[in-house]
């Protein structure tokens, strides 16, 4: 399936990826090369085949339920852009 | 002393031939001296690498170390390295001082290794020629007008112009065992879950796995012997015994059955690699393995289904970097979203946010079925060929790339071209199986890589077979001219 210039702004605000008018033909027409690729998978009859996620079928493994981390915030803290008071700052989001 | 293997430095550190000090401030010296040309390293730690070794030397004089105690490498710039810049060969992670080491560093710490620094790479791992990097492209020693391979294509440079006696490694689509081709290496991608992805930074999880590109398969081998583990802190970490990876190299090739796929010899096969890699099959057949053919028939499946799961799920991992936490973040963000969409804007490179639109594409709303999960359909019918195979075979062999190392700029125009340098690698991630590659041969004086696949947790025969290989063969033993 091909892209266009429209689908490139969808995907754009759904990937917080910003894509300049100038460059949104280019993308389409590259993001499409490779949908085109991937879309020989729709003539494969695939009936009654389960989805594979995991290579062993291995499950998530279950611990007892004990606090094993420490507290590390202030070392996490220290490579953040911007923190005060142990808090994470972005712009202001409410009024 | 860079002529020496990792067998032959752990030997030489343990009879005091040299100290791990001598060692390591050789290395030092020669890429202070030559990685300008090559550009192999992203970060080098000598103040870290000298205090290690040192270190090492005490532990070695108080006796009863661990095998590889002493010994440099270089970790792929994807593993987390406490205190030291863990980039992935992104903008986005520039200035980003990893707060912890990555399982498998904290591994060979404890074994005593000493790392000399970081390797380059495509940005985040996405990539086949290294052209990716923030940190500009590496150049193979082989002939530096051509790529080395990627994504790991500075870990192989490193250790094929002798800048590192050995260097970790990650593999999720071949990024091991493609740049191991085309720089005359060693490279080994072990079974899934055989090694931890704990503080590996992720591309596509389900995909990825870390290994080692080294100069032979006995250093390939005392070096999983540390990577390998059980973790609790990697959910998909396999508990199972690790086993002595060297106990088995020289066992005897007599009664291997290996099945040659035909359809890694087909349409798109450089003639001269197939050449080389019939001679392979000869060298097998002398040493005592049987030669049968056998049939992968969904191997065309394997790159389109690749290029929906691991975009999809690279999209998911590559959320978190948004400017909040770690990582790049643009100036003045006049709000929330301003702030998620230029931080990963400006940090990003075109062939990431590629791949993040389309894994975005595949997962978004009406096309989740007919893209994600047709593609893990698929993913299971691929598996199931090398389950078949493996009811009549011991080993699978055949070419690791299409054709030997390619020029700069020859493929980044066309994402198409580029994806089918890993037309015979990235099944093997499908599938979960370990892959090896090994020197066979020469094509324009640029290195051919042989690939050996296994079963799970086979990476002791595929070792052994390669060892083998290499007792019967020199070409593991060639240098890059102009080499030192």
């Amino acid at each position: 399936m091909a892209v266009d210039r429209s689908d490139i702004a969808k995907l754009a605000v759904l990937a917080r990826i910003a894509i300049s008018d100038d460059a949104a033909d280019e993308v389409a027409n590259r993001i499409s090369t490779v949908l085109a690729l991937v879309d020989q998978l729709q003539a494969v009859n695939t009936d009654g085949v389960l989805p594979m996620a995991h290579p062993l079928d291995a499950v998530q493994r279950l611990r007892a339920d004990v606090v094993t981390e420490p507290n590390q915030r202030e070392l996490f803290q220290s490579i953040a852009p911007a923190v005060q008071d142990g808090l994470y700052l972005v712009p202001q989001v409410i009024e | 002393m860079h002529q020496l293997t990792i067998a032959e430095l752990v030997k030489g550190l343990r009879n005091k031939d040299f100290s791990s000090v001598e060692v390591t401030q050789h290395y030092l010296d020669r890429i202070a001296r030559l990685d300008k040309v090559y550009n192999s390293y992203i970060t080098t730690t000598p103040a870290l690498a000298l205090a290690q070794a040192s270190a090492a030397d005490k532990r070695l004089a108080a006796g009863n170390t661990p095998a590889l105690c002493g010994v440099p490498i270089a970790h792929k710039d994807i593993f987390c390295t406490m205190g030291v810049r863990t980039s992935c060969a992104s903008k986005m992670l520039d200035n980003f001082i990893a707060p912890y080491n990555a399982t498998i560093v904290e591994n060979y710490l404890d074994s005593g290794v000493v790392m000399l620094g970081k390797t380059n790479m495509d940005e985040f791992a996405m990539g086949s020629s290294n052209e990716t990097s923030y940190y500009g492209p590496v150049k193979n020693p082989w002939a530096t007008d051509c790529v080395p391979g990627g994504s790991s294509g500075g870990s192989a440079a490193a250790v094929a112009a002798h800048l590192a006696p050995a260097a970790t490694a990650s593999d999720t689509g071949g990024s091991i065992r493609q740049p191991a081709a085309h720089c005359g290496l060693t490279g080994i991608k072990p079974t899934y879950g055989r090694v931890s992805r704990w503080g590996m930074i992720a591309f596509a999880s389900s995909l990825d796995q870390a290994g080692i590109l080294s100069r032979t398969a006995e250093d390939a081998a005392i070096l999983l012997n540390d990577m390998a583990s059980y973790d609790t802190k990697d959910s998909t970490s396999v508990e199972r015994d690790v086993p002595n990876y060297t106990a088995t190299l020289n066992d005897s090739l007599k009664g291997l059955r290996i099945g040659v796929p035909k359809e890694y010899f087909g349409e798109g096969l450089n003639p001269e690699t197939a050449a080389h890699v019939e001679a392979a099959i000869k060298v097998y057949e002398s040493l005592g393995a049987t030669i049968h053919s056998i049939s992968l028939p969904h191997t065309n499946l394997s790159v389109p289904a690749y290029y929906v799961i691991a975009p999809a799920e690279c999209s998911a991992n590559l959320s978190r970097l948004d400017g909040v936490r770690y990582g790049h973040r643009c100036e003045n963000p006049k709000d929330l979203n301003d702030l998620y969409m230029r931080s990963r804007s400006e940090g990003f490179g075109d062939e990431v946010k590629r791949r993040i639109l389309v894994g975005a594409y595949a997962l978004s709303a009406g096309y989740y079925d007919a893209y994600y999960s047709k593609a893990q359909k698929v993913r299971r019918l691929i598996k199931q060929d090398f389950v078949d195979a493996f009811q009549s075979v011991d080993v699978i062999l055949g070419p690791t790339s299409p054709s030997p190392a390619f020029q700069f700029g020859s493929k980044s125009k066309d994402p198409v071209a580029m994806y089918l340098e890993d037309i015979y690698t990235i099944a093997t991630n499908l599938a979960g199986l370990p892959g090896l590659s090994i020197p066979c041969g020469f094509v324009e004086n640029k290195p051919v890589g042989l690939q050996l696949i296994g079963n799970f947790f086979a990476e002791a025969q595929l070792l052994n077979a390669a060892h083998q290989f290499q007792q019967a063969t020199n070409f593991h033993q060639q240098t890059a001219p102009g080499i030192e």
